[in-house]
């Protein structure tokens, strides 16, 4: 692996796990059971470029949204480093964690619920810049609020609406200004657009890739949508129950998927041209839940390729020269 | 001039099951009345898969939930049309009539598996239920049946599951039990409300090709409800995109996706990031669609059209068929042509 100081990286994960204890009952705990854990997500590494999109898709309870908490400390990992801009932030101070969010930022998936319904787009805008301390004099702050709306896409007169009055598409512009407020240099956005109509969703997506172009921002870009991930990262890890099964380029990946799970995943899409019938096999099987005790490899019990190891051990992430990874024994 | 969306030439010899008229349901609400279905006609043929696709809001719910007559009222109500089944009007039937007809004849699948099962009854009790209410059965042959319809729609092990409760299923399980439910009567006529909308993709995949099979096996007609452009690609034979309450298109599904003759299809169409990258920028439909208490004079669509002509703006709604089947609500000659 490359020194950490390879500047091209803005983010680079090691080994990133986080698992939740299960509540236990007073009784089972005197009795001395051992507390059921929920490993959410397990041993992830990846990186990430400046001016780059990471699309992170998966399936429901695969991890994508802890996994993207866990970046933001939101949640606090198990075990891992996280470094970004080569300053490994899960050693940082509260102090230093908070300067630390006026260079990385969030957007939520439920533009409903993201939003303070009794704060008026301005004051939540001006919150974060008060917190940190952006802006000099109320005049700068106001100008600034205007110019967040305008870069959005919204019109300023709107400022002192409170967010009944936008519809789902007009809230999620609200929340990207507000990650934007404070000058961010990276941003997680999780599931963005999965509450929104596909007219509207194609409005935000070529939002999102025109202020990435405008001000470098670097994105994780978390959803279960293949076609909306493709459309926009440059590259895209592939998640199954905690893990990054596969990681690679975004065409390389549509391409030539590698990992069964990737292919059957791409192959269960339905795509939106009658003429083009897609896979003529569903996959079987349902997830296994990520409380269950899986020995070897997670996704073997869905697998039509597995092997006789794969039920016994866990494969390691293959890197290969060509930068495609993939965490499975048929690729060894 | 007003027509439905009837027979194109392939399936004229096969007989119409389902003809619904000029539907309308409004809701009260209190910035006035919301015609949430407006003037919607379909027609239904025996055996066919029909698609109807349309954005949140656009009254594919509310079509779906009309036909069943479980429109909440108040504040819902039909204010006109007919819907004919064997000729029948299902307007005109008594509550008791149309409950007796709900289930037998026609039933539906919604869209959130994980709500529309009771949580304190178990499964199988659960499918055995509207078999018991429907039919003079004993509880034992209704046992057997509920077994052998959770077998059909692919529960593995029924026996050991039929105690099991709601809780005890994963989301694709609960789908399928909800199918088995719905199928149990053997009921002409399947509407399904957005099935597979809460559930992954590989699970959407397991769902979608059991309905296909289940539609093929008993030769089921089917309306499914969806907003996902491939899903409707993938198993309808014809569709009809919705609008702001209104059908804008119908048409057999290939010549609809190859060739819309309505705008907003078109536009909703382009503004899928189907196998593309950000290299082609998508287009977007600029605005958002309206509020239904109030909606745009003329066709609804115009505030939102890249095609808009002045005569757009006071149009009156009514679909006409271009092609051997193939009506669009759109009066611009200029874009039905290009």
């Amino acid at each position: 692996m490359k020194s950490v100081g390879s500047s091209d990286r803005i983010l680079e994960v090691r080994g990133l796990s986080k698992s939740f204890g299960n509540k236990q009952h007073l009784l089972a705990y005197l009795r001395g059971k051992k507390r059921s854990v929920l490993n959410a997500v397990t041993d992830v590494s990846f990186w990430i470029r400046r001016g780059e999109t990471l699309g992170l898709v998966g399936e429901s309870g695969c991890g994508k949204s802890t996994l993207g908490k866990c970046l933001m400390r939101l949640h606090e990992p198990t075990a891992g480093r996280i470094f970004f801009q080569d300053q490994d932030i899960l050693a940082f101070s509260k102090n230093e964690q908070q300067q630390l969010y006026t260079q990385m930022q969030m957007i939520f998936q439920d533009p409903y619920s993201s939003l303070n319904p009794r704060m008026s787009v301005f004051r939540m805008l001006a919150e974060a810049m008060k917190v940190h301390a952006i802006c000099r004099s109320k005049k700068e702050m106001n100008n600034r609020v205007e110019e967040l709306m305008e870069k959005v896409g919204l019109a300023p007169r709107l400022k002192h609406q409170l967010p009944y009055a936008f519809s789902g598409g007009q809230r999620q512009r609200i929340s990207i200004a507000r990650a934007l407020s404070v000058n961010p240099d990276f941003i997680v956005a999780d599931e963005p657009t999965s509450a929104l109509d596909v007219s509207i969703q194609a409005q935000i997506l070529n939002l999102l890739i025109q202020l990435q172009d405008e001000m470098n921002l670097t994105y994780l870009f978390i959803s279960h949508d293949l076609s909306v991930v493709r459309y926009i990262s440059h590259r895209i890890a592939v998640m199954y129950l905690g893990q990054i099964v596969e990681l690679a380029d975004a065409d390389t990946l549509f391409s030539t998927p590698l990992h069964p799970y990737a292919k059957a995943l791409l192959a269960a899409v339905p795509l939106p041209d009658p003429q083009s019938k897609s896979s003529t096999e569903a996959i079987a099987g349902d997830l296994p839940h990520p409380g269950d005790n899986i020995t070897g490899c997670r996704f073997h019990s869905r697998c039509d390729a597995a092997l006789d190891i794969c039920a016994h051990a866990d494969p390691d992430m293959y890197l290969p020269a060509s930068g495609h990874a993939v965490r499975c024994f048929l690729y060894k | 001039m007003i027509c439905s969306a009837p027979a194109p030439k392939l399936i004229k010899q096969m007989s119409i099951i389902l003809d619904i008229q000029g539907l309308s349901t409004v809701f009260e609400s209190k910035n006035g009345p919301v015609k949430a279905v407006d003037d919607v006609s379909i027609t239904l043929f025996r055996g066919e898969q029909f698609g109807l696709v349309g954005e949140s809001g656009s009254g594919k719910s509310a079509t779906c939930r009309s036909i069943i007559q479980l429109i909440p009222s108040p504040p819902g109500k039909i204010v006109s049309g007919s819907i004919l089944f064997e000729g029948h009007d299902l307007l005109k039937m008594s509550r008791r009539e149309i409950r007796a007809f709900r289930g037998a004849e026609i039933s539906m699948i919604f869209q959130d598996p994980m709500t529309s099962l009771n949580p304190v009854m178990s499964i199988g009790y659960q499918v055995a239920e509207s078999l018991r209410e429907h039919k003079k059965i004993s509880r034992r042959n209704a046992r057997e049946e509920a077994l052998r319809l959770l077998r059909l729609v692919g529960v593995y092990d029924p026996e050991k599951r039929f105690s099991d409760y709601p809780h005890n299923f994963s989301g694709g399980m609960r789908q399928r039990v909800l199918i088995a439910m719905a199928l149990a009567l053997k009921p002409k006529i399947l509407l399904a409300d957005e099935p597979t909308t809460a559930l992954d993709v590989t699970i959407q995949d397991q769902i979608l090709k059991l309905i296909a099979s289940l539609q093929k096996e008993f030769d089921i007609s089917v309306i499914l409800v969806s907003h996902d452009l491939g899903v409707i690609a993938q198993t309808c034979h014809r569709i009809a995109v919705m609008y702001a309450g209104q059908i804008v298109e119908v048409g057999h599904t290939i010549p609809v996706f190859n060739k819309p003759l309505h705008p907003y299809t078109q536009a909703l169409m382009q503004s899928i990031p189907q196998g593309v990258r950000r290299t082609h920028t998508i287009s977007a439909i600029k605005g958002a669609p309206p509020y239904l208490a109030k909606p745009p004079e003329g066709c609804r669509f115009h505030p939102r059209c890249s095609y808009v002509q002045d005569a757009c703006r006071n149009s009156t709604y009514a679909l006409r068929e271009i092609e051997n089947g193939h009506f669009t609500a759109c009066i611009n000659e200029g874009f039905i042509q290009r």
